[in-house]
């Protein structure tokens, strides 16, 4: 008797754990389903109307002709001005926010504000570029006023991420570095940071991401000119903006999915060319 | 008997409202390796870290009387000389990850040494002292990670000895390892304390037993006994020594 009773909790669990792998498994496989949906509806109703011509004609009549070579162009101003901005600023706030703040309510203030921001809806950071930026620094409808506006609402992703990274370094770095008489500057530049940098890269990516998918507040700060900016001071209109205003005006159907092809491609590219970019400069040199 | 390296008098400490350390008085002689031993919480490592000053990254932590190294007050002098001066290993091994040169080049690099083959003397010095150099010489640009906890170990103590430093403190520097590693560590100590002042921590009777020519038996934040180490295994004046030597508690 007693052996069969074994036996049924055994098969019991079995069941159970069976059942289990199967929902986790039924769910993942439900992600990785819409994902694959999603991309490759967008590539087999845009990859047809993508050429060579497409990507390095300027758009004719609004975008229903022609190409977006000035689109791709303005993203571009736009993704790289934003890093270039967000990343020193970011990454020294949150060295500053891991190793140097003493714990205090006004860190605490500090903390919450991040967290808080980061939680704000693009179009706020819209708004606030549009009269701030557009208007009060007289930035016009420009690649600039666009650029301070992503970077601000991507510096709360940039900060958080940079400030975990920082804080999982380990303890016995810090003290192995401080105990050899290193300042606590070295200890954070040479140890601290190029130990962090792949959790700090993934917050750049992250805001690099939202940036290339940003269209509101690139609507409101950086406009939607057609033309080839010739500096940053001029207007651009960046792929998601092209996007958005070719599918909500019913521009051209292809030329909207043909669009959405080439902001995947360019978030896979950036993604991937910053990851390696980094690594060389950062990882390998430490081998 | 030595000269004195290390002059401690009437040192306390206080962890907020805890007395961690109570009006310790130690003389520590040069070129020698002085054990700290006692139980678990006694305040032995605790009194290690204050030789090189490294409690000052504690927050509450509170410190009175005053450590003299070569007769100057550690306070007076500056933090980062005293560190060079004072070098620590600790109970984990610690390598950066870097390759096995970077990790040893590091010390020298942020006191100011460029020259790349003066850093490479260093190196091969460093690790030769260490008892290290055999194995790794082929692959000094491979990843410290990789090296086995012994080998990561022996190349922390050649890391700290790559600064010069003329003290050399280690914070139960085998505890984490096996007894083959262990023993290659206590072998290479007779060979450091030719030229350093060596303060260990340890939890091994046997070891303290074996390479310490003082020791210093620690409990509840006192020094209950200090002496030579035959003396103290031997013929321990105390009570309690003796039952902590012989086993009979901690």
């Amino acid at each position: 008797m007693r052996k069969l009773n074994d036996i049924k909790i055994i098969t019991s669990s079995r069941i159970k754990e069976r059942v289990a792998f199967f929902l986790l498994w039924i769910f993942s496989i439900f992600t990785a389903i819409i994902l694959v949906l999603i991309v490759s509806d967008i590539i087999i109703k845009g990859a047809p109307h993508i050429s060579l011509d497409f990507l390095l004609e300027e758009p004719r009549k609004m975008g229903k002709e022609g190409g977006v070579f000035s689109v791709i162009v303005s993203t571009i101003y736009i993704v790289v001005l934003s890093i270039i901005f967000a990343a020193p600023i970011g990454v020294a706030a949150s060295v500053y926010l891991a190793e140097y703040a003493k714990e205090s309510t006004m860190l605490n203030i500090i903390r919450f504000g991040t967290e808080a921001l980061a939680g704000i809806p693009s179009i706020i950071y819209g708004l606030f570029g549009y009269s701030f930026f557009v208007f009060f620094l007289d930035l016009k409808y420009s690649i600039l006023s666009g650029a301070l506006t992503l970077t601000l609402m991507i510096l709360p992703t940039i900060i958080k991420t940079s400030e975990e990274a920082i804080k999982a370094v380990p303890k016995s770095y810090r003290e192995g570095s401080l105990a050899l008489g290193a300042t606590k500057l070295q200890t954070i530049r040479k140890i601290i940071i190029p130990d962090a940098i792949p959790g700090i890269l993934t917050g750049l990516i992250l805001g690099i991401g939202r940036v290339v998918g940003e269209s509101a507040a690139v609507l409101y700060t950086a406009g939607s000119s057609l033309g080839i900016p010739d500096s940053i001071f001029r207007p651009g209109r960046t792929l998601s903006v092209h996007l958005y205003t070719l599918a909500s005006e019913g521009i051209s159907i292809e030329n909207t999915y043909a669009t959405a092809v080439i902001l995947i491609a360019l978030v896979f590219i950036i993604n991937f060319s910053a990851n390696t970019l980094i690594n060389r400069i950062f990882i390998a040199r430490r081998r | 008997m030595g000269s004195v390296k290390i002059r401690v008098k009437d040192t306390n400490l206080y962890y907020g409202n805890h007395h961690a350390l109570k009006n310790i008085n130690m003389d520590i002689y040069d070129k020698s390796v002085t054990a700290l031993i006692g139980p678990s919480g006694c305040g032995k490592s605790t009194f290690l870290r204050c030789l090189n000053r490294m409690n000052d990254l504690i927050p509450n932590v509170r410190i009175d009387g005053e450590i003299q190294i070569a007769g100057n007050d550690i306070n007076k002098y500056d933090v980062i000389l005293l560190r060079k001066k004072v070098g620590m290993v600790f109970q984990k091994p610690n390598p950066f990850p870097m390759s096995i040169y970077e990790n040893i080049a590091y010390g020298p690099r942020i006191h100011g040494t460029k020259n790349r083959s003066k850093l490479d003397n260093i190196v091969e010095k460093s690790l030769r002292e260490a008892a290290l150099w055999d194995e790794v010489k082929d692959r000094l640009k491979s990843n410290a990670m990789g090296l086995s906890g012994g080998q990561q170990q022996r190349l922390c103590i050649a890391r700290t000895i790559a600064v010069e430093p003329e003290i050399l403190l280690m914070d139960e520097p085998t505890s984490a390892l096996d007894p083959a590693s262990t023993m290659k560590i206590e072998d290479l100590m007779e060979n450091l304390k030719k030229q350093y002042t060596v303060i260990i921590v340890t939890h091994n009777m046997q070891q303290a037993g074996r390479i310490s020519d003082y020791a210093a038996f620690f409990l509840n934040g006192e020094i209950i006994e200090y002496d030579k180490t035959e003396k103290i295994f031997y013929k321990p004046m105390d009570k309690r020594t003796e039952d902590y030597i012989t086993g009979r508690f901690g």
